[in-house]
């Protein structure tokens, strides 16, 4: 069907963007392969040249790093299970009828707009603050000791601010697949009897888990990168030193280019495994 | 059957919904809601919902004293000109992608996307370095086009499951009645390909907005964007909390009202097609 011509004039077409991408990304791997297997120390030094794996060892055996790892774990696994959880609980209330749907769904989209530096800073000030934050009024109100959140449970408030934001991604997605879930099987299952319960854990959760697969994929790419949200709150002191934070600290902050560059190798092995189940799923949704 | 009870369940929903609604949005509530008071209203024990003397005076001291349209601008600048030019590149990409498929093209989509799932912190210090050598950190024009090249895939993609939707006969119709390429693209495609163009355009200006890690790393003063603004407020003085609001309720708001309008390519553009 397509000519030859049309064909040579496609791939000119797609030259820009495929060599700029190729570009963006080997380089810059090329690089961090490179100052990964050598000792650079811009302050100190520069490169005092060809260490083999030394820095990769040295990345894994640090006092920080089994830490780090614990704590990326934890948030990670923290925001996907808040999010996977009441988010397909709100894509079901969400998909009921009522008054004044088109609103609601806005109210509970909004947080994804919001910048993280702004969402990071409002939670720590404006909520989180054991004086003035509006936790600590509520919690007078009950005559509880208001909790220094960012000190005494570091994680677990870094845990909320990424769910508040990752929340509404969950929901929108769950609802729209929800949206596509046939309503006569639903019913027919109620006329045969089916309660609420085995309604949901046979036709709703079997029909969602392929959205719930993808929303775990995605987020979880991106929650491995989470760094706004610490840079502005912790700066990654009380334990919520995640990898992310780890190899940007190795890298900017003590200037180790080899050591944060093993640390970045690390970084991309990691986000590639969880890439590829993603890559698998949106695959076989081209072949359709 | 199910009529009878139809209304008094539909207006359980509704309350239920409209409390988880306002209790997610509470937080962005409140701080516009703080923008307006003053700072000893802003920290009043027990706290004041609405009945406070409402002022502007924390937005016009913000503005005075952090060059905020300096901030704004760069935003403006960074954002909107890198999904431009990610548009320009991407759109005859994702066209030939789209109706002059070969063998390659679906490893091709899926290699674009792989290149957007490489941790930001893995290639930090490259991208530093190059910006120092090439003398562009804190540069505009350098933001302009990491942040197109970080949203590349996500435009490409976009555009291209959009354009897989216009159907292929009437490109041959064209054809036969003797168009160009040219023609095709510019009078044929183009017309019906504004709305998803459109669309792409308003996600990606979201995303870049928001962009926080590059625009962190490689912006200090003369390129920084609103992220940065907003960061700078993590010193003591976010402590005031009228004014700390009024900054960011002029960071948030002119994406928030973008983004109610573009929540439905929200879905198309995040889970690149997968789920739609």
């Amino acid at each position: 069907m397509a000519t030859q011509h049309s064909r040579s004039a496609a791939r000119i077409m797609m030259a820009p963007a495929v060599f700029l991408l190729l570009v963006w990304m080997l380089v810059p791997l090329c690089m961090t392969l490179w100052f990964s297997v050598r000792d650079f120390r811009p302050l100190r030094g520069g490169d005092l040249g060809f260490v083999g794996l030394e820095n990769f060892g040295r990345f894994v055996s640090s006092s920080a790093f089994w830490p780090a790892v614990a704590t990326t774990l934890v948030i990670v696994g923290g925001v996907l299970l808040i999010s996977i959880v009441l988010g397909v609980m709100l894509a079901i209330l969400l998909d009921q009828p009522m008054w004044g749907q088109g609103v609601v769904r806005i109210l509970v989209i909004a947080p994804f707009f919001v910048m993280p530096t702004v969402s990071a800073l409002v939670w720590k000030n404006m909520f989180m603050d054991p004086v003035n934050g509006v936790f600590s009024y509520i919690w007078q109100f009950f005559g509880a000791d208001p909790v220094v959140w960012l000190s005494e449970m570091p994680v677990f408030s870094i845990i909320m601010i990424v769910s508040w934001q990752w929340l509404p991604f969950a929901t929108l997605i769950l609802l729209t697949a929800i949206q596509s879930l046939d309503s006569e099987q639903l019913e027919a299952a109620e006329m045969d009897g089916a309660g609420p319960l085995s309604r949901f854990g046979f036709i709703t959760l079997p029909h969602l888990s392929r959205a719930i697969t993808i929303v775990i994929l995605i987020q979880t790419i991106f929650l491995l990168a989470v760094f706004a949200e610490i840079f502005v709150t912790t700066g990654g002191a009380f334990g919520t030193r995640t990898l992310t934070y780890l190899i940007y600290q190795r890298v900017l902050e003590s200037q180790n280019v080899g050591l944060g560059s093993a640390g970045g190798v690390y970084a991309i092995i990691l986000a590639n495994i969880v890439a590829i189940f993603l890559m698998r799923i949106v695959g076989k949704n081209l072949d359709k | 059957m199910a009529r009878a009870v139809t209304n008094q369940r539909k207006a359980l929903n509704t309350a239920l919904a409209w409390i988880v609604g306002l209790a997610i949005f509470f937080p962005i509530l409140w701080t516009i809601l703080t923008s307006f008071k003053t700072e000893a209203d802003a920290i009043a024990n027990p706290p004041i919902l609405f009945a406070f003397d409402w002022t502007l005076e924390n937005y016009s001291e913000v503005m005075e004293r952090s060059n905020y349209g300096r901030f704004l601008s760069n935003s403006i600048l960074i954002a909107g000109g890198s999904t431009i030019l990610g548009i320009i590149i991407a759109v005859p990409a994702a066209w030939s992608m789209a109706f002059v498929p070969s063998r390659r093209t679906k490893d091709i989509l899926l290699w674009m996307l792989s290149t957007k799932m490489l941790p930001a912190v893995g290639v930090l210090y490259p991208i530093y370095l190059l910006c120092i050598r090439l003398g562009v950190l804190d540069n505009r024009l350098a933001m302009v086009v990491i942040l197109m090249l970080i949203n590349l895939p996500i435009i490409v993609w976009m555009l291209y499951t959009y354009f897989k939707e216009i159907p292929g006969e009437i490109l041959e119709a064209a054809r036969m009645d003797g168009a160009s390429l040219k023609e095709e693209i510019l009078y044929v495609l183009t017309p019906m390909a504004i709305p998803g163009i459109a669309s792409t355009l308003l996600l990606n200006f979201i995303l870049a907005w928001n962009e926080a890690f590059w625009t962190l790393n490689l912006t200090s003063v003369d390129a920084a964007p609103l992220t940065q603004f907003i960061a700078s407020y993590s010193s003591p003085e976010g402590l005031f909390f009228a004014k700390l609001s009024a900054a960011s309720t002029m960071a948030i708001a002119p994406i928030l009202i973008l983004g109610w309008f573009s929540q439905k390519q929200l879905v198309r553009g995040l889970t690149f097609g997968a789920v739609k």
